[in-house]
């Protein structure tokens, strides 16, 4: 059975235009909402929105700006920040997979770019000729498991043989598409949010790319993290509410870990979804608790973040994997009391602690469900 | 029956794709939700723009909704006070 | 499915008059097939057009609630996304927003049968019958999944093309890209 690594990641949010910033906002409990108002939002919304003019900025070092959409700037920046770390790397043999649920759907209103970029199809082709991938890129488009899917999809790939190493990036918009969307669904809080807490009022939206390297070429650094379990199962309850006993995440789990061939209490440390609505958290904690999880100390980095939508899992995964390589949890912020019914290990503060495995899940609209087994590889 | 309860029954078969019903099917005092008409939560979300686009009434908090959509009746009565079109 | 007539392998199971819009052609092939699905009418186009093409699909099999469904098309769920922009003009409708993303199809179709199994949407310029086959492929093998449903779902302006596919260890097809890509194209004409 192949070994499948996780290898060189970046992360481009609010928080920074690197994985380094990102961890560090992370270790200083440094979040990226921000309280917004404009004339169709008049009573405000708080969301992580990244600075045009900063992103255009760095966009120059490796593009022009004015040829991209917001969203394609993003996500080039993330891969190129990648490859940069990997210069060696074959584009002919390195598979190209693209995760976002509406992809550039702010050109539905207007723009001097064309209409056909909102194919999502187009933009994984923006993305592979910019920087001369040869494969055809695969291109998931499932709602907020996109980006957990994405690995999934990768991992499983790279095990069968169909390509030695694969480059996974993701992004969403804070788009007045999808705002509106949750606002119809009084789905939004306008104060930051609050996963797991008995004061959460909704979720914020945000926005990110995020890329990483999987590969089953053994690198030379001994200190590693591979993915080695993953799974998704759907609810089979209502496209938008979460299955109350929490099934489908119950099943992923289960899944992922039986592959992985470990129990629940060899889990160190549970990065969860934490969307901070009240049906979400709730079900995830009743998963949790089915599954044997409640002591594991477990965090959301949706009040860092808002929720990144296809960008989230990659987001979330990359900051998983280097919470296990510096044996670090990061504070679950915006915690203040638990308010789910069942007990959870919520992470309170920052602390050093020594960590092998980790569990990564994501729940979406849908009934989608999906969870990820990460382990740090010690190199006797 | 009173024109706004059968305003409402037909609205709320238009807005809410009840196809299959007919304005003789739904009971004025019948449980909306739950076991009655089987309306799920989109259901209820797409209640309340009915309420702001058809009778100017903002539901600022959706917890009332359960009270106020228990019934056509319940729903007829709250609009008649506080309707503002 | 297309242009308005529905196949089952190579027999026609329903057709209706082209001139009609793609809202009565739905109407008409969920009362000729007797779907009774109240739920249906809720839907947007590409799930309703799921809905009666997995039930043909279904018809006379017991499927496993773990049949996984790996579906692709070229435009996501740009038809109600469209509708939802239109609607940002007003007061949003929360029924229309919920069907802006792709996989709900896959959502509706394992409400219906009571499937619980792995998903996956993908999204490709036209039909990929290697990224299909070599998918499911890796879930009947590697992840012992009893069956798979893939296929191409897409609708645009109204006009649409739908193509499943049932793949399991029994069948009389033997998997591979050419067989499926060959399938598709024969339905297609």
């Amino acid at each position: 059975m192949k070994k499948i690594y996780l290898l060189e990641d970046a992360i481009i949010s609010p928080l920074g235009f690197s994985t380094e910033e990102n961890l560090n906002a992370a270790k200083n409990e440094r979040s990226g909402l921000r309280f917004h108002k404009n004339l169709r939002f008049p009573e405000g919304f708080c969301a992580g929105i990244i600075e045009n003019e900063l992103l255009a900025d760095a966009f120059l070092k490796i593009g022009e700006a004015t040829k991209f959409t917001k969203l394609e700037q993003m996500m080039l920046l993330a891969v190129s920040r990648v490859l940069e770390k990997n210069p060696k790397i074959d584009l002919s043999k390195t598979a190209l997979i693209i995760s976002t649920t509406k992809g550039n759907i702010d050109l539905l209103k207007e723009s001097s770019i064309p209409e056909n970029r909102v194919y999502l199809s187009e933009l994984g082709k923006v993305i592979k000729d910019f920087f001369g991938f040869q494969l055809e890129p695969i291109v998931i488009s499932n709602a907020c498991i996109s980006g957990g899917l994405a690995l999934a999809v990768a991992k499983r790939f790279i095990s069968a043989g169909k390509f030695d190493q694969a480059i996974v990036v993701g992004g969403d918009l804070v788009s007045e598409f999808v705002l509106s969307g949750f606002q119809s669904f009084q789905a939004m809080s306008t104060e930051p949010c609050r996963p797991f807490s008995i004061n959460r009022k909704g979720i914020n939206l945000g926005e990110a790319a995020a890329a990483i390297l999987l590969s089953s070429i053994k690198p030379e650094d001994p200190n590693i993290i591979s993915l080695i379990g993953e799974a998704s199962a759907n609810d089979a309850n209502h496209i938008s509410g979460p299955s109350r006993t929490g099934e489908g995440l119950y099943k992923s789990i289960q899944n992922a870990m039986r592959e992985a061939r470990i129990s629940a209490k060899e889990i160190d440390y549970l990065s969860a979804h934490g969307t901070a609505t009240g049906y979400n958290d709730e079900m995830e904690a009743i998963a949790f608790t089915r599954s044997g999880l409640e002591n594991v100390p477990m965090n959301s980095f949706k009040a860092y973040y808002g929720h990144t939508l296809g960008a989230s899992a990659i987001l979330e995964s990359i900051l998983t994997k280097h919470s296990l390589l510096n044996d670090e949890l990061y504070t679950s912020l915006n915690f203040d009391e638990i308010g789910v019914s069942k007990p959870l290990n919520v992470i309170g503060s920052f602390e050093k602690k020594e960590l092998r495995f980790a569990l990564k899940t994501a729940s979406g609209f849908g009934g989608c469900n999906l969870a990820l087994v990460l382990k740090k590889e010690i190199n006797e | 029956m009173s024109d706004l309860r059968t305003e409402l029954k037909q609205s709320i078969i238009e807005q809410l794709n009840l196809e299959e019903l007919e304005l003789a099917d739904i009971e004025n005092d019948e449980p909306l939700f739950g076991d009655g008409l089987g309306l799920d939560s989109i259901d209820a979300l797409e209640l309340i723009v009915m309420l702001e686009k058809d009778y100017g009434i903002k539901l600022t908090n959706p917890d009332h909704g359960k009270e106020i959509f228990a019934s056509i009746d319940k729903m007829a009565e709250y609009i008649e006070v506080n309707r503002t079109k | 499915m297309k242009d308005h007539r529905i196949f089952r392998g190579k027999d026609q199971v329903f057709k209706t008059e082209k001139s009609l819009d793609l809202d009565q052609f739905l109407k008409a092939s969920y009362k000729k097939l007797e779907i009774e699905y109240p739920k249906f009418h809720k839907m947007d186009g590409l799930c309703k057009l799921g809905i009666i093409a997995s039930e043909i699909l279904f018809k006379n099999h017991s499927i496993s609630s773990e049949t996984a469904l790996v579906f692709s098309n070229s435009a996501s769920s740009l038809e109600t996304d469209k509708k939802h922009q239109q609607g940002m003009g007003g007061i949003v409708s929360p029924a229309v927003f919920v069907y802006t993303l792709p996989n709900i199809v896959l959502g509706e179709i394992s409400i219906k049968h009571s499937l619980q199994s792995e998903n996956v949407f993908f999204i490709e310029n036209q039909f990929n019958s290697e990224l299909l086959t070599d998918y499911a492929e890796v879930l009947l093998e590697a992840n012992k999944i009893p069956a798979v449903v893939c296929g191409w779902i897409d609708l645009k302006n109204a006009e649409y093309d739908v193509f499943l596919c049932l793949i399991s260890k029994q069948g009389e097809i033997p998997l591979s890209n050419e067989n499926l890509k060959q399938t598709y194209l024969l339905e297609n004409e």
